[in-house]
């Protein structure tokens, strides 16, 4: 039965579900316990499940992240909450060179179900250092799966899928999306974990995108349906891997390719899509590829500039505009 | 110590008080956003500190940290205006509440990833060893801050270098919502930079004099070349851990003790302030002295009294004119953005 939640306790009632199924899956991270969690996420877990396994740590990244690495090698299931991803590059150490490393560094002796889950993103007005996007780093590290759900469902079936398979997982979590809220419905069987999904069925182009940016880009896009524009609406789920098949499916259809992240742009994650869509569908486009993403600076404090640092609907909607408008003849683009 | 530097303390106190109980209200009014993080309660560890330093030592702090900005001298104005996102904020706008900035006071930020003051602070102190500089470095953490690596891996090399760092632990018992005992299993800070053989030691940090006393006698240490100090400084902080956060998980009756016995404040109030003699004492100096001294003292408590409530008046009028002055002041632009972000770029053209 499908029932309206928020992101975060679809979350929450992923872990719950997962935690009653199996004695091996334990959780912890900064106030995770007796607090509830920074967003709720673990919230009533402490009381039902006890200290054991839901486990409030010191501010110690680096060693609690390889406290999960060590606890997964001996046949736990650990569910890391790094407090924020800002936090998770004192954790480096342990999800690069440990987590995706043990499992082939050993020739394959070791499963890994580690999972680490972080909230990430801008959100409002928290400055440089606790405002960024770095999932390009995780998904440049071969031996790692990367996911972001977008939506409750989605949420609720990817960390439940994440906590049963034997791969380190990082769960990126988008702050701003804790909060948002959408049907979930515990009985609905779960597709693949990193199978993109078709978010909007459109003619013209295909707007490729994950996590918050695709509700700013299905708005979007209806927005320039009332101008007769008929965008696709791909939303990733997975950053690594991709599945190129839906992609590219839909930009063999549609011809035009717009990537949108919230990430700056250079060496970002619309990168990679975008050059492995072009490797795959030259024939198909035409025109470049092109990416819609933010600003090529640290996230300002000030609210305007903040705002004017990532895409927005509206420039989504101009992104478009300028990706189908009609060339001069004899130009190139 | 004499009352004119008893009163200026007393006054960076209330200062202290009376703007960051002005930012909170600024932020329910949506002027202020993002994480904002108030030091009510600790109020006499900043000042105890900052007031034994000299100009010429560079201060490291962490996202609590406008108070430690204030007292160093950075003007209210500049602080109010960058909790509020504008461009004579000390960092522009860029930076918000977390990341107050100042060169020219050597006053090296506010550091927001928790434990990274000391490797900050350690880098500043080998500079000053290296060029064989008088100054000193003093490093503010949390309580929490001390199970981060970078804490061990930092007060090693001080130790091993003999660096002139004073770190300063301002100990409110809280890592957010974890209590000390929940997250650390030596509660007690200083103990543990025996690991590292720094002399340290425990002192209430309610008391801006013992924390001045204390600070004093470390720098000295400190300038005569032996090397790093810490000082654990007991305190606690009467609001929430950041405007987000109610603060729920602490005791009532915690919170209550703290304020109402040992709020630092008053206890500064009390210091500054001349004791009376009480009535057997009067009596006992005989009639002649007594009235004399009763009168001087009469005399001398009035204009006390009175001159503190000058102070306050003058400190809410330094605080109005700051919220003023923030709100006054425009927004930064994109091009001031691209400059900050740029600023170390010089003539050089990028291709
Ligand atoms: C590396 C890192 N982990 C987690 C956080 C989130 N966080 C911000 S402040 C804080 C608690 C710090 O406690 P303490 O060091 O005692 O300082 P206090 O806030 O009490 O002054 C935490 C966990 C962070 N900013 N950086
Ligand atoms: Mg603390």
């Amino acid at each position: 039965m499908a029932n309206e939640v928020l992101y975060w306790q679809a979350l929450n009632q992923a872990l719950d579900a997962e935690m009653a199924a199996d004695d091996s899956v334990f959780v912890l991270g900064e106030d995770v316990g007796l607090y509830g969690g920074s967003y709720r996420v673990t919230e009533g877990l402490y009381v039902k499940y006890g200290e054991w396994r839901v486990r409030d740590t010191p501010i110690s990244e680096g060693s609690f992240t390889g406290l999960g690495v060590g606890a997964a090698l001996a046949g736990m299931r650990p569910v890391v909450e790094i407090m924020t991803i800002n936090f998770s590059l004192l954790a480096l150490d342990a999800i690069v060179n440990m987590a995706a490393k043990i499992p082939f560094m050993s020739g394959g002796q070791f499963p890994m179900p580690l999972v680490v889950r972080m909230p990430g993103g801008v959100a409002k007005q928290l400055a440089a250092q606790h405002s960024q996007r770095l999932e390009q780093m995780y998904m440049n590290v071969p031996g790692l799966r990367v996911a972001v759900p977008a939506t409750p469902q989605d949420a609720w079936w990817q960390l439940r899928q994440a906590i049963r398979t034997d791969e380190p997982i990082v769960l990126l979590e988008h702050e701003l999306l804790y909060f948002s809220k959408g049907m979930l419905d515990t009985d609905a069987e779960a597709p693949p974990m990193h199978r993109a999904a078709v978010r909007r069925e459109g003619q013209d182009l295909t707007i490729v995108t994950y996590s918050r940016m695709v509700d700013l880009s299905l708005r979007a896009a209806d927005r320039l349906a009332a101008d007769g524009i008929s965008a696709e609406v791909v939303d990733l789920r997975s950053l690594r891997p991709i599945d190129w098949d839906t992609c590219a499916r839909s930009v063999e259809k549609t011809h035009y390719l717009l990537v949108v992240e919230e990430d700056s742009r250079f060496a970002g994650a619309g990168a990679e899509v975008a050059a492995t869509l072009a490797e795959r569908c030259f024939f198909s486009l035409d025109a470049p590829p092109a990416r819609h993403g933010g600003l090529e600076m640290p996230t300002p404090y000030n609210a305007t500039l903040e705002a004017a640092s990532i895409p927005t609907v509206t420039s989504i909607e101009q992104a478009v505009r300028k990706l189908l408008e009609p060339l001069p003849q004899g130009e190139q683009r | 110590m004499d009352r004119t530097a008893k009163i200026a303390m007393l006054r960076d106190m209330l200062l202290a008080r009376a703007f960051e109980e002005r930012a909170a209200r600024e932020y329910t009014r949506g002027n202020i956003a993002g994480f904002l993080h108030l030091y009510p309660g600790e109020e006499a560890v900043a000042v105890g500190v900052l007031h034994a330093a000299e100009p010429a030592d560079y201060i490291v702090s962490t996202y609590r940290e406008h108070v430690h900005a204030m007292v160093r001298g950075v003007p209210p104005r500049a602080v109010m205006a960058e909790l509020f996102g504008r461009i004579d904020g000390c960092s522009k706008g860029m930076g918000g509440s977390m990341h107050l900035f100042d060169r020219e006071r050597r006053f090296m930020g506010g550091y927001a990833i928790v434990g990274e003051t000391y490797p900050v602070a350690v880098g500043i102190a080998y500079t000053i060893a290296m060029r064989e500089l008088p100054e000193a470095v003093i490093c503010f953490f949390g309580d929490g801050a001390v199970n981060q690596g970078t804490f061990h891996e930092s007060l090693n090399m001080a130790a091993l270098w003999r660096l002139p760092v004073l770190f300063v632990c301002e100990n409110n018992h809280y890592q957010i919502g974890t209590e000390i005992h929940r997250h650390s299993a030596v509660a007690e800070v200083y103990k543990r930079a025996c690991a590292h053989r720094i002399p340290a030691e425990r002192v209430n940090g309610m008391d801006v004099l013992a924390v001045h006393e204390a600070t004093r006698n470390a720098l000295a240490r400190i300038r005569e070349g032996t090397g790093p100090q810490l000082l654990e400084f007991e305190t606690y902080r009467f609001r929430g851990h950041s405007m987000a956060d109610p603060g729920t998980y602490r005791p009532r009756v915690e919170v209550q003790a703290y304020e109402k016995e040992e709020d630092p404040v008053t206890v500064a109030i009390g210091e500054t302030l001349p004791t009376y003699p009480t009535a057997e004492q009067i009596a006992a100096a005989g009639t002649d002295s007594i009235a004399r001294m009763a009168t001087h003292m009469n005399e001398g408590g009035l204009l006390e009294a009175a001159a503190l409530e000058k102070l306050q008046a003058e400190i809410d009028e330094i605080v109005e004119d700051a919220v003023q002055f923030a709100s006054r002041s425009p927004e930064p632009t994109l091009e001031d953005a691209r400059a900050a972000l740029d600023c170390n770029r010089g003539m050089e053209v990028l291709i």
